[in-house]
């Protein structure tokens, strides 16, 4: 009987420990919170800053081209409805996802874009990471650059934004890692070769040199999953849009980057 | 500390791996009943894919590329006996439930696994003892 209690007194200390860690796994202090930009080094940093060495720029190009061009049964182009993209895309980007009423959840850039396509245009929906969506995506993200990033104040995105939180700090795949345990607790260090970031999504898409092309946020949430040997969530997948609306808030203030360049 | 203080004998015998008995902070008998072959080990240990160097460093000239999360398994032999490093490789949980170390030797308790690792533990018994064999070489 003693014994037992003592046992039950030893589970629970052991469980109030484990609490307290987790508990103790904050968050970065807004002060300290800095670009993946801050850990490149000095010539991926010229290659970004440098839109003429930048080959993230040659899909903005792409992209304003087709913001150009008609499209669809509707025979319209962006620029038809939406006219001049400095001026009518300008801060979009640095407050996506936002919740679509008639879908009643957040939608990322790369959904509203096919939105459009498909209700407005009536043309068929350009696939998720083509190089038609990345292009319209960077063109349009683009005309952000250099806005702080400001997630919507809209009480509609609460459960989705604490849904992708849940998902940042749960432990997955066979290695058994959150992304907080790199992200949160470990940015700076060196994971083998590779400096790890505070994995802010200020410059998507990117032009990535592994991957040697632009991508998307979606396809990096990806890969980090799959480093973590996890069954990574499809392209446009709700989890993957929750997980967006936690890392823009996570990344509020900071200026959108896009095109940025990562290693 | 450890959970095996509660259960000083706790058994474990899931499906695919070797069963093994938790003393203290230690595994004390090799899980394949053998013992592992330090030179196989310091091949697993320095080979990217199964991860350490990720996370550590250690006496690998040869790796360019080497992680800085965690202390260098430099004198891990040392500091360690092969029955607390065996604990430490196959659930280094159980000694801090807060550690970022993967449990090398364990397929419960997991979410999300991807297909081709589902139901696997990261290092085979045999692996297992070939790291720990080599990790106790490493005494300075
Ligand atoms: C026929 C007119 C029309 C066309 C063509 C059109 N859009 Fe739209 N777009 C709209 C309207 C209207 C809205 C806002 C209302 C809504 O929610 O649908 C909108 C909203 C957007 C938004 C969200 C803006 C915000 O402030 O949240 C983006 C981004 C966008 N469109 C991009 C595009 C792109 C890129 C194209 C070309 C592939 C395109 N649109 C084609 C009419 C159009
Ligand atoms: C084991 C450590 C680790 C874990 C766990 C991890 N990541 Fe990463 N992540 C990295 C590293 C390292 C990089 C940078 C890769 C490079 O430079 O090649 C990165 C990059 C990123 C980036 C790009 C940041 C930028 O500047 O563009 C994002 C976003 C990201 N991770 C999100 C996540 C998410 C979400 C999870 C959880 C599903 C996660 N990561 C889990 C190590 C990790
Ligand atoms: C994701 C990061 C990570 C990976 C991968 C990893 N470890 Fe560790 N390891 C740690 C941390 C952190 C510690 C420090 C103690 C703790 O937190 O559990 C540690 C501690 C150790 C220790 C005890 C170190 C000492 O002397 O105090 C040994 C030995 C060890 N690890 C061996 C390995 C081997 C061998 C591998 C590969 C099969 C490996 N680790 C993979 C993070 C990692």
């Amino acid at each position: 009987m003693k014994a037992a209690r003592g046992t039950q007194r030893l589970a629970l200390g052991v469980l109030l420990a484990a609490l307290a860690t987790l508990c103790s796994a904050a968050e970065i202090p807004l002060s300290e919170r800095r670009s993946g930009y801050a850990d490149l080094g000095r010539e991926t940093k010229a290659m970004q800053d440098d839109d003429t060495a930048n080959p993230g720029m040659l899909s903005v190009l792409e992209g304003e081209e087709l913001w150009k061009t008609k499209s669809g049964t509707e025979v319209k182009a962006c620029a038809d409805c939406h006219g001049d993209a400095r001026a009518s895309m300008k801060g979009v980007a640095a407050r996506y996802p936002a919740f679509d009423a008639s879908r009643g959840r957040p939608v990322n850039l790369e959904q509203r874009i096919n939105i459009c396509q498909a209700e407005r245009q009536q043309a068929k929906p350009s696939a998720y990471e083509s190089k038609e969506l990345l292009a319209l995506t960077a063109f349009v993200a683009m005309q952000s650059r250099g806005e702080p990033i400001a997630p919507p104040d809209d009480a509609r995105l609460t459960p989705f934004r604490e849904a992708g939180r849940q998902l940042f700090f749960r432990r997955q795949g066979q290695l058994n890692l959150g992304c907080n345990q790199c992200h949160d607790d470990n940015w700076s260090k060196r994971l083998a070769g590779n400096l790890i970031p505070q994995a802010h999504p200020t410059g998507y898409p990117i032009y990535r040199l592994e991957w040697q092309s632009i991508g998307s946020l979606q396809r990096r949430l990806r890969n980090c999953m799959t480093g973590l040997r996890a069954q990574p969530y499809e392209f446009g997948a709700p989890e993957n849009v929750d997980m967006e609306l936690y890392l823009m808030w996570r990344a509020r203030g900071l200026p959108v980057e896009t095109p940025a360049v990562r290693p | 500390m450890s959970l095996a203080t509660v259960q000083p004998l706790a058994t474990h015998a899931e499906d695919a791996l070797h069963p093994y008995q938790v003393v203290g902070d230690a595994i004390p008998a090799s899980l394949t009943g053998k013992p592992g072959d330090p030179a196989r080990g310091r091949a697993i240990v320095a080979n990217r894919q199964n991860t350490c160097l990720l996370c550590h460093s250690g006496p690998f000239p040869e790796e360019r590329h080497q992680g800085n999360l965690s202390p260098s398994l430099q004198g891990a032999g040392a500091r360690w006996t092969a029955a607390e490093l065996r604990l430490r490789m196959v659930d280094a949980s159980r000694l801090n439930p807060a550690t970022i170390m993967p449990s090398y030797y364990q397929v419960e308790g997991l979410t999300r696994v991807a297909g081709a690792w589902r139901g696997k533990p990261i290092l085979s018994a045999e692996q297992i003892e070939d790291v720990v064999s080599y990790l106790s070489t490493l005494r300075d």
